[in-house]
């Protein structure tokens, strides 16, 4: 059994805009080891991102953490100081966004951007921080490292950008990268390259992966485990396996259905997921997805449910499958 | 870059020569005459006086002349001031202006860009409202009223600073500062913006996200994207203010080239209106040249052509 990475228990955190408090991580609580590859699933506002964020104590005003432990490599997240914490940002955990377009400052070198992560982190010298930036150039797949180390972000392609964004994040071979939709600002056979050069990169590195997206392909092609979010909560959590083939939530289910199929008739149509996601201002009392769901129950608009543990590493929050527990139950003691 | 300075030395000659035709022929379209006073001259004299300086020659041969003496570095004789060389004038009074105006622009920018970073960090907080409503009122009062605003309260009510003169360090005070409050409220509001806009930047979250400290994200990553709309502010503003505020000149008895500029257009002191007007236009093309390099220094994606 390898160690835990990051232990999240019972996360909370919320926006509070003047508008009221918007709960944008209720109740989360996951954890990794050492190696892992997580997805994490969702549309946009489910609180996929601000989770992740928060593994690395990066949330902007107004959002802030009101209750739960963050357990990382043996630090208290939730803890820890601003100071404390800029030691571990980019050392021992690293974050990729989304548009490696905007990402880079426009007017600085890369290698000074390379090199910035280096000399905070590191007690390199300058001859050996321009060696490990050309080693790490090399490494995600930049030809001639030497002189691209002088040019400017606007002279690369937004896929190589990317790279350099990688390059930055893997700098100081951190224990954790994070990976906010990396791929959804790229063209398709961009993307592949760049996921490609992730996965062998892990292997090379021996770090974990967060990957945050809504593009469940990539989650199959990169992913071990999977955990689908919906409005600030984790609503189903598995390893790929189970969630593609053993789907226990409604949610997951929708978002299934919604993905287009080559194996299916060519005419088929694909099933959008009814109505809108929920106003975060104003979240029901009950289950937040009751309102989509078209197996909603009386009891869903009133109380949320419990997880429900399918296996040792697939749980779900749905009242149908409580139902399913106590129906099983009761026909167990019927025929006892 | 060869390339480029050329291109814009040929456009400057177009334009110096463009500035200086249209001046030198409206200036002949102005009534009057600069040897015309209350006490009128005799026809005798006038017809001497316009003999001595060429000015009863046609317009034409007088540009002619002109333009050639021009070649030469020679801006011609004063028509007013005896015996003095309008190179001699500019080099006398534009140190002067510059000295007052450049001070001015220091200030402005050393005060105008913290404030408007300042105000940026706490957008919505008080001292953020407190720099906005400063700045508005900075924006909207004329250097002529400020100056005046200034003389009557530090010179007339406090005694703290002279109203007039440049004989010591103390006097330039009142003048700077009424030339610098536009400048420095224009600057911190353009900042403000600047550094709203680039604190909403994906880079700014990629250096947090790197462990950069929040002084180095401001200083190094925020600053110097946010500070080139200031710097396309500033080249014309250095050229116009180096040359010397008539104005505030004139308010505060100052003996700079902006008061010159103004009483020989006057005077129609004819070569020095045109000596000072060439003099301002290359000025104002080489700090609009200037600030093209600088600003290719300092944002790398902007390209010279």
């Amino acid at each position: 059994m390898s160690k835990v990475l990051l232990d999240i228990r019972n996360e909370r955190l919320s926006f509070f805009t003047p508008a009221g408090e918007v709960k944008a991580i209720n109740d989360v609580s996951f954890s990794m080891n050492e190696g892992d590859v997580l997805g994490i699933v969702g549309e946009s506002g489910s609180g996929k991102s601000v989770t992740a964020y928060s593994i690395m104590g990066l949330n902007a005003e107004p959002g802030r953490l009101i209750g739960g432990e963050i357990h990382f490599n043996g630090h208290r997240i939730d803890q820890m100081s601003e100071r404390e914490l800029r030691k571990i940002r980019g050392n021992e955990v690293s974050i990729i966004f989304q548009d490696p377009m905007t990402s880079l400052n426009p007017v600085y070198t890369i290698g000074n951007q390379i090199v910035e992560v280096l000399r905070l982190h590191t007690h390199l010298n300058r001859k050996e921080q321009k060696a490990r930036a050309i080693e790490l150039l090399r490494l995600v797949g930049i030809s001639e490292p030497e002189k691209r180390l002088k040019q400017y972000p606007h002279e690369f392609s937004g896929g190589m950008r990317q790279r350099i964004m990688i390059a930055i994040a893997l700098a100081c071979e951190p224990k954790l990268l994070i990976a906010d939709e990396p791929t959804t600002a790229l063209d398709v056979t961009i993307q592949a390259q760049i996921l490609e050069l992730m996965i062998e990169l892990k292997n090379k590195i021996g770090m974990s992966i967060i990957m945050i997206t809504h593009d469940l392909g990539i989650v199959s092609t990169i992913c071990e485990k999977i955990a689908v979010m919906y409005a600030g909560k984790i609503v189903e959590y598995g390893t790929v396996d189970e969630i593609f083939y053993e789907t226990a939530h409604e949610y997951t289910k929708g978002l299934l259905r919604s993905i287009p199929k080559l194996t299916e008739k060519q005419h088929e149509k694909l099933v959008p997921i009814d109505g809108t996601p929920v106003d975060m201002l104003n979240p029901p009392a009950g289950c937040p997805f009751a309102s989509r769901c078209s197996s909603c129950m009386k009891i869903c608009l009133s109380q949320m449910p419990e997880y429900t543990h399918l296996s040792d590493t697939h749980y779900s929050a749905c009242w149908l499958l409580q139902k399913k527990e106590l129906t099983k139950g009761e026909e167990e003691e019927n025929r006892g | 870059m060869s390339k480029f300075i050329l291109k814009r030395l040929g456009f400057a000659v177009l334009t110096l020569a463009i500035v200086i035709t249209m001046t030198f022929f409206l200036m002949y379209l102005i009534p009057g005459g600069p040897f015309l006073s209350e006490k009128a001259p005799t026809q005798a004299t006038l017809d001497a006086l316009n003999a001595k300086y060429g000015l009863d020659q046609p317009v034409y041969i007088q540009f002619k002349n002109y333009v050639v003496k021009l070649f030469e570095g020679d801006f011609g004789m004063s028509l007013k001031q005896r015996g003095r060389t309008v190179n001699d004038i500019i080099s006398t009074k534009f140190p002067v202006s510059a000295q007052v105006g450049g001070l001015s622009i220091i200030v402005a920018v050393l005060v105008g860009i913290p404030i408007g970073s300042y105000a940026a960090l706490h957008r919505g907080k008080f001292w953020d409202r407190f720099f906005n409503v400063l700045s508005t009122t900075g924006i909207a009062f004329p250097s002529f009223v400020m100056a005046t605003v200034l003389i009557v309260l530090f010179s007339v009510y406090m005694k703290i600073f002279p109203s007039y003169g440049l004989e010591a360090p103390i006097n330039y005070v009142l003048p700077v500062l009424s030339l610098a409050v536009y400048p420095m409220a224009y600057i911190s509001r353009l900042m403000r913006s600047s550094m709203l806009d680039v604190l909403g930047q994906d880079y700014m979250r990629t250096a947090r996200a790197k462990g950069v400290s929040q002084f180095r994200i401001l200083f190094k990553h925020a600053l110097r994207n946010a500070v080139l709309p200031v710097i396309t502010y500033l080249g014309p503003l250095i050229a116009y203010t180096l040359t010397g505020s008539f104005v505030v000149e004139q308010i505060f008895t100052i003996p700079g080239l902006g008061k010159e500029f103004i009483k020989s257009i006057m005077n129609r002191d004819y070569p020095l209106v045109m000596g000072t007007t060439i003099f301002l236009a290359a000025f104002v093309i080489l700090m609009n040249f200037i600030v093209d390099i600088v600003y290719k220094i300092v944002d790398p994606r902007i390209k010279l052509n």
